[in-house]
């Protein structure tokens, strides 16, 4: 298959063979499972359970709420300890509510729904409904939610339903282990998607550095005309899905337009096999596999990790640490976060877990942009790190914005090739934050102003109201301007009075 | 445990500032071990003080400035504007020529902007320009190539006597091929003629011939910008678009008028036109960021040179030319930005197209 020449990129060392030959293998239950309600895009999750009650294995303890949002499922039989506040897996390892579950050791699965018998005939909307009722999200990072996802086929002519296995973060290989060992999952999962999104063709994308895959998955595919699995080159960041889509049909999708309005949709491996799980056996989405890597951990592995098990129990489970780690990353190397603590729990978009020695991140000091460029060329955006920076460090955020800071996706690579290991992507992380507040500012002032605007309209039309029935009752008398003014004057005071209240909320 | 939360990415290219720097020196030696063979002992001490002098200066301006020497120092690109201006400098010049020099690339071009990575004009070249304008008589006394250890090679104590005594043996000056041919034509002597004395084609690529240190092995010093390509310091793009540049114009006038204009190939194997494709040009501070700017950049440098050479006062022109599209660099740069993705050159989001069946 021809492919079409992606801009920019970067060839990160990928030290993925620490665990690509490692086969996935299930950790043991931890003594406590902590799920957040929101694990996900859009709205959290309504809670269903409360301290005290017993669950089994695959029962909904809280429920998707809101047109985007992804219920969550007990990864096993136990009791509901408490609902409470727990340190997220984010940098900021602020609290959100979590349910803490014991396990009980039975692992007693709950009364599932029934399997679909065959998804190739049965209506798409019992489709769509199991995929939404097992809480499937996107496992490629975005954990967007799976079945509002599905939806777009009803939107949009999707061609081609693209399965995104390029995996083209350095040292994750979760999605080649399940590929390698679950192929027939992986497109059956994928040729579900496909149905109910309508696209006649699938393509699975994987980067030439997972030969084994590539030749499994296109064993797999063999029996079905309709999906081809395609080589792509190993490059960074291929696996973003505006890259890979067009390197693969070559359709660059028009800035904040979505990928369904090219035609195509993509969906990472793990998530649609996660559909064949949920339509299939009616499982819920209660474990994923977690590529525990990086040189302080003693045994790196592709573990199979209940949602929910705490990084510490995960990172024991691989032998702990043989050497004191100098970076904790939830992700890839490249866009993955610093973990705040030890303590958080594995969630459904957790890819790797990775401890690494101060040699394999080789942070150094900035020293002074010498101008070389490399940030501009290999940007997959198209954008001038080198220009935008330039602004931001001095505070110039209208600047950067006209240059197109907004665009950048922090894919990380100008930061990873600037030989002045100056933090770019940081810049620019914190440029799209502090626009986006500004934005926000605006946006509600314009709110005020219109609500000012529409009350001083509303105040006047009674003054006018009452001065009318007035001179309606006492025709003699007309209306002088001092009667006039008290309400007018009253009116202004109570306007900008509710301005200053909607600024301060 | 200590745990750090910074940002990402958690993994980082092993080139450093530093690495660049000794790649590009590391490019230089051959051709310029070369030269010292050619020019003998003169053209070591002149080196030594140029690159020297750039050290010393650098380290008192960032003394002034309050910066940290050592950390700084060790970045070499001193050391580097050092060593390509020595290049660029007659090599039997005094010692104060180098001194001199230095302190208008270092203190003058680069830290009076700011130090690394500010200055708007190529230091090393400001350097040399600055000495050309001030001093035309001893920028310009040429010698022929005197290999080491050859008779009437000068010995260490005859090339002390040279470099700081200022005893410049008259009759060893030579001019360049450029300088012999501009000198020829203004006395009416037309190219075809004069072409008979300057060394053949061969000579000049290998570097028999009159000139400063980096002007004569052509060869070289294209291995060197090779060598820089395959690690990957600089691309095709301005060293080829300077020589097209150049060649194309040179050749365009050589087929209209032979009696006037030089050849295409004459003009690259002549003076700094490889050391200034290579080395000169390509310097990352001073030229644009952009494939497509640096196209253009190198486009001008080319014709620049060819025009500066054919009508104006100097036989040399790459300095002039070089330092002359540094000034353009911010405003090309301004003007090649890559497309974004997803949108049109104009930054509107592309046209939802409707694809073929």
């Amino acid at each position: 298959m021809k492919l079409f020449p992606i801009r920019g990129g970067v060839h990160p060392e990928y030290r993925k063979e620490q665990t690509s030959e490692k086969a996935i293998v299930a950790m043991p239950m931890p003594r406590l499972l902590y799920i957040p309600l929101q694990q996900h895009v859009g709205a959290p999750a309504e809670v269903l359970v409360a301290g005290g009650d017993l669950v089994k294995k695959g029962q909904m303890i809280a429920r998707s709420q809101g047109t985007i949002s992804a219920s969550q499922h007990a990864p096993t039989s136990g009791r509901i300890v408490s609902v409470t506040d727990v340190a997220a897996p984010h940098p900021s390892g602020l609290p959100q509510t979590t349910i803490i579950i014991e396990p009980d050791g039975k692992d007693e699965w709950a009364d599932l729904p029934e399997p679909v018998a065959d998804p190739f005939a049965a209506d798409l909307q019992v489709i769509r409904d199991r995929v939404a009722q097992a809480g499937v999200v996107g496992l490629g990072g975005a954990v967007f939610p799976a079945a509002v996802k599905l939806n777009l086929g009803t939107q949009y002519k999707i061609e081609i339903l693209l399965i995104n296995g390029a995996e083209c973060e350095p040292y994750i290989t979760c999605d080649d282990r399940v590929m390698r060992e679950y192929a027939d999952e992986v497109i059956d999962g994928a040729r579900i998607v496909a149905r109910v999104m309508g696209a006649p063709r699938v393509v699975v994308g994987i980067e030439l550095n997972k030969p084994q895959a590539i030749e499994i998955m296109t064993k797999a595919a063999a029996p079905f005309a309709e999906v081809e699995v395609v080589g792509v080159p190993a490059l960074y960041p291929m696996g973003y899905a505006h890259e890979l889509i067009l390197a693969i049909t070559g359709r660059e999708t028009p800035a904040g337009k979505r990928t369904a309005e090219v035609g195509v949709v993509a969906y990472n491996v793990a998530t649609v096999r996660a559909v064949h799980q949920a339509v299939r056996f009616g499982r819920p989405l209660i474990s994923r596999v977690v590529t525990v890597s990086g040189g302080a951990i003693r045994e790196p592995k592709n573990v199979l990790t209940p949602i929910g098990a705490r990084v510490a129990d995960l990172i024991e489970f691989c032998g702990g640490f043989s050497a004191p780690p100098a970076r904790l990353v939830n992700g890839g190397p490249m866009m993955g976060e610093p973990l705040p603590s030890l303590e958080v729990p594995v969630v459904k978009g957790t890819a790797g877990i990775l401890a690494l020695t101060a040699e394999e991140t080789n942070t150094q000091a900035a020293s002074p942009c010498i101008r070389c460029g490399s940030c501009v060329t290999i940007c997959p955006a198209g954008l001038s790190p080198v220009e935008m920076a330039a602004f931001i460090r001095k505070d110039n955020l209208e600047a950067a914005a006209r240059l197109g800071v907004m665009d950048c996706v922090s894919c990380g690579s100008c930061s990873w090739v600037c030989p002045s290991h100056i933090p770019l992507v940081h810049y620019f992380n914190y440029a799209k934050g502090a626009l986006n507040k500004q934005e926000r500012e605006r946006r509600k002032n314009e709110r005020v102003k219109i609500l000012a605007e529409v009350r001083v309209i509303r105040v006047e039309k009674a003054a006018e109201a009452k001065r009318a029935a007035m001179a309606a009752r006492k025709p003699a008398t007309a209306a002088t301007p001092a009667a006039d003014a008290p309400p007018g004057n009253a009116g202004q005071a109570n306007t900008s009075s509710t301005a200053e209240e909607k600024t301060n909320a | 445990m200590n745990i750090v939360t910074t940002s990402g990415p958690f993994t980082h290219t092993s080139n450093t500032v530093q690495k660049t720097m000794i790649t590009v020196l590391l490019a230089l030696i051959p051709a310029t071990a070369f030269d010292f063979y050619l020019f003998g002992w003169p053209a070591i001490l002149l080196f030594t003080v140029t690159v020297g002098s750039c050290v010393a200066v650098e380290a008192a301006c960032l003394a002034l400035a309050g910066q940290p020497i050592k950390a700084v120092l060790g970045d070499y690109s001193a050391v580097l504007t050092g060593w390509l201006m020595a290049m660029s400098l007659p090599p039997w010049a005094p010692w104060w020529i180098g001194v001199l020099a230095a302190v208008f690339a270092i203190a003058l071009a680069k830290h009076a902007f700011g130090g690394i990575g500010q200055n708007v004009f190529n230091p090393a070249m400001v350097g040399r320009t600055v000495m050309l304008v001030s001093f035309p008589v001893v920028m310009t006394a040429w010698v022929m190539p005197h290999p080491m250890f050859s008779s009437g090679a000068p010995g260490l104590a005859d090339a002390i006597a040279i470099t700081f005594g200022g005893h410049m043996p008259d009759t060893m000056s030579a001019a360049s091929a450029l300088g012999h041919i501009k000198t020829e034509l203004s006395r009416g002597i037309p190219v075809t003629q004069s072409m008979a004395q300057v060394p053949d084609l061969m000579d000049m690529a290998l570097g028999y011939r009159a000139g400063s240190l980096g002007e004569t092995s052509a060869i070289l010093i294209l291995a060197g910008g090779l060598f820089m390509m395959a690690k990957r310091i600089i691309s095709w793009h301005i060293p080829l678009s300077v020589m097209g540049g150049l060649f194309l114009m040179a050749a365009l006038f050589h087929a209209v008028d032979p009696a006037r204009f030089t050849s295409g190939t004459f003009h690259l194997m002549s003076g700094a036109t490889f050391l200034g494709a290579f080395f000169i040009a390509t310097d990352y501070v001073t030229s644009p960021v952009s494939k497509k700017g640096q196209l253009i950049f190198g486009l001008g440098c080319g014709v620049l040179i060819w025009l500066i050479r054919t009508f104006a006062g100097y036989p040399e022109g790459m300095a002039f030319a070089v330092l002359l599209m540094n000034g353009l660099a911010p405003i090309i740069d301004q003007y090649t930005r890559p497309r974004l993705f997803g949108r049109n050159r104009k930054g509107e989001p592309l046209p939802l197209v409707k694809e073929k069946p």
